[in-house]
């Protein structure tokens, strides 16, 4: 796993589509930053970015570069090497690779610009949850292709999975609490959102950043369930899920499919 | 006859100052006790305290007008059960002391310094510390309270009092105090024609300042931080409201501002910074709201219904999670030329007004007000589209509820 891992890493990194992901973030945060000069505030701006962004961009990008390798994997296949091996090593050579270009990519201007800025502020949780959302989405992008073998269709359904949980999830949510809105509502909303790994991480950030807004009396009790034990436990839990069954469901799929 | 008019004045003049006597008191003086010099001083006479620490075994009466001075670091503790000052003449002034250790009580407002019935009356530069009521004014008129420090360490609010008190007071200037930990950093009721300038209310459990039944005051220069709730102002005329600063009022029910049936009131050049509620008004008309600068508040303004006639303009909305919010179907008061963050409009003709009207109640704020657990959706990219949707057809938020000349740049 290993090998597969080092040498589809190195390819990527030497990739110009890396190079630009990890270019445009850099700019990105380099223009927020300069513009606004409160590290604070450009937090909010580059997190409304990173959850649209890092799971379009992961998805599509994931999948182009395995319809891309498919030619090669089956060669790979034909070696004795586990199909585990293969499957892994590129999954973990995508993410890690688009992670690194992302993270690199929020941490040069800042470090440059505000380094006191770094540490504080929420930049950290920004960096953790824009890491696992790249996980998240690599591990749904390998599924996918494993599963359609028709690039279009495996495309549109990537687009789909991303609409879906981007903006549609959202309205969902939305619909379910203004039907319901006579029932006390906390439990089931904070449930359903931390269903859903981009509203889990913006809602993370959000109570970390708009506190003031969020102080009213639900907001009250939903700070309160974050800063607790057992927020923290099923926040992990909720990004655990969502990292580990896309892992097994790619394991499962790659030990049976028939290639 | 002009000559002896001149001659009279100056003669009388030298016997009242010459009738002024200065009584020392100390251990080391011939009056060691403050109660003693208290009773054998006269109308006029100014008390000096020597350095010390002084526990009276009751409360310290003053019914004639004398001005006690204290002489470096005078600490004066009350007795058990008792205040330490009564003033219940004219004139009189407190400079200087250190007054402390006031005991709770649920029965008597127990207070380091009260003011009764007094007129013409100053107290300054005193530091009052973990005492119930600080300064305790009723039916008084025309003093001066500054330069005073007022601490205390209240818990509970049942069992706290406020630090500096006025109850049917008029013309009072309170001016560069400090009131801190306490219920109510500041507490009018009845109090008319004041002026309360550059005092500072921070870290009291209920509100920095809170009035009522107050009319004709001026409130400036003030600074309200992290006080539980903010400042409540309630059931007033005629009130002036301007460069103060409202910081840091967090939580469930804290505004920076609560304003409530407050009439003809001008509300200028004030700061509203990280507060949960910047400005909460509720059946409040003809208030004039100008040049205020509302930054990185939860909401700048909710503006209940039932306010009317408002004037709202030439503010600065910056950062704020929700600009406005109100549950009113129709709009009753006057947004114009206030700066809005999130105005997406342009200025053709360069005249610093931008030329598409502006609705500062987007959809969101409009749900989160139906449903509060909405908030989870804060900056949701499907909310980003649902307001960009009713921004260009209103169907749900106020159409009247508009500002017709937004201002392209922030005037502050």
């Amino acid at each position: 796993m290993l090998k597969v891992f080092k040498y589809s890493f190195l390819d990527l990194m030497r990739n110009r589509w890396t190079l630009g992901y990890f270019l445009f973030f850099a700019f990105s945060t380099f223009g927020l930053l300069y513009l606004s000069g409160d590290s604070s505030k450009v937090v909010i701006s580059t997190m409304n970015i990173i959850i649209l962004l890092v799971p379009l961009v992961s998805l599509i990008y994931g999948q182009m570069y395995l319809y891309q390798v498919r030619d090669y994997v089956e060669i790979l296949l034909a070696q004795p090497i586990s199909r585990q091996a293969i499957f892994g090593g590129y999954y973990l050579a995508l993410a890690s690779a688009l992670s690194i270009s992302l993270l690199l990519g929020l941490c040069i201007p800042i470090l440059i610009v505000q380094p006191e800025g770094f540490v504080a502020n929420g930049w950290l949780s920004l960096l953790a949850i824009s890491a696992i959302l790249t996980f998240v989405f690599i591990g749904i992008a390998c599924n996918l292709v494993l599963r359609f073998d028709n690039r279009l269709k495996g495309f549109g359904v990537g687009l789909f999975v991303w609409l879906f949980l981007a903006i549609i999830y959202d309205g969902l949510i939305l619909v379910v609490m203004l039907l319901f809105e006579n029932y006390p509502l906390e439990n089931a909303s904070l449930i359903l959102t931390l269903l859903n790994p981009i509203d889990a991480g913006r809602v993370l950030l959000i109570f970390q950043l708009d506190y003031s807004a969020l102080m009213g009396f639900t907001g009250a009790v939903f700070a309160k369930f974050f800063g607790t034990l057992v927020g923290s436990v099923v926040l992990t839990f909720g990004f655990g899920m969502w990292l580990f069954i896309p892992l097994m469901q790619l394991m499962r799929k790659a030990k049976r499919k028939d290639f | 006859m002009s000559r002896y008019v001149v001659i009279y004045v100056i003669v009388l003049g030298w016997i009242v100052t010459a009738q002024a006597r200065e009584l020392e008191v100390g251990s080391q003086r011939a009056v060691t006790s403050l109660k003693e010099a208290l009773k054998i001083a006269q109308d006029g006479d100014i008390l000096c305290v020597d350095p010390g620490t002084y526990t009276p075994d009751t409360v310290l009466i003053i019914d004639k007008s004398i001005k006690l001075y204290a002489q470096g670091e005078v600490h004066i503790k009350a007795a058990e059960g008792q205040g330490i000052f009564e003033i219940r003449a004219d004139s009189v002034s407190i400079v200087g002391f250190h007054l402390s250790d006031v005991g709770r009580s649920y029965i008597k407002d127990l207070s380091a310094i009260w003011v009764d019935y007094s007129k013409h009356f100053e107290i300054s530069h005193n530091k009052i510390l973990n005492c119930f009521f600080g300064v305790f004014c009723t039916k008084s008129s025309n003093g001066i309270i500054r330069h005073n420090v007022v601490k205390s360490n209240a818990e509970e609010e049942h069992s706290s009092a406020n630090a500096i008190h006025l109850w049917y007071c008029k013309k009072i200037r309170i001016e560069n105090n400090l009131a801190q930990q306490h219920r109510d950093g500041i507490y009018l009721e009845f109090v008319d024609s004041s002026v309360i300038r550059y005092n500072v209310s921070t870290q009291n459990l209920r509100y920095g300042l809170h009035f009522m039944f107050s009319h004709n005051n001026e409130y400036a220069y003030n600074v309200f931080k992290t006080n539980g709730s903010g400042v409540a102002v309630m059931f007033s005329r005629h009130i002036t409201m301007h460069k103060n600063h409202f910081l840091n009022n967090w939580g469930d029910a804290a505004y920076g501002l609560l304003i409530k049936e407050i009439y003809d009131a001008t509300l200028s050049d004030n700061l509203f910074y990280k507060n949960t509620t910047g400005v909460f008004a509720e059946g409040s008309s003809r208030v004039a709201m100008k040049d205020n600068v509302f930054d990185s508040n939860g909401w700048a303004i909710k503006m209940r219904g039932n306010s009317a006639k408002n004037e709202i303009s030439y503010n600065s909305f910056v950062g704020n999670s929700f600009d406005i919010a109100t549950e009113a179907k129709k709009e009753e008061n006057l947004y114009h030329h206030n700066y809005w963050d999130d105005y997406s409009g342009y200025d053709l003709d360069r005249d610093g007004v931008g030329d598409v009207p502006h609705r500062p109640v987007n959809l969101f704020s409009y749900l989160v007000s139906r449903v509060d657990e909405s908030i989870l959706l804060l900056r949701s990219s499907f909310v980003q589209v649902l307001n960009m949707a009713e921004k260009v057809t209103p169907a749900l938020t106020p159409v009247s509820l508009v500002d017709e000349q937004p201002l392209m740049r922030s005037p502050h």
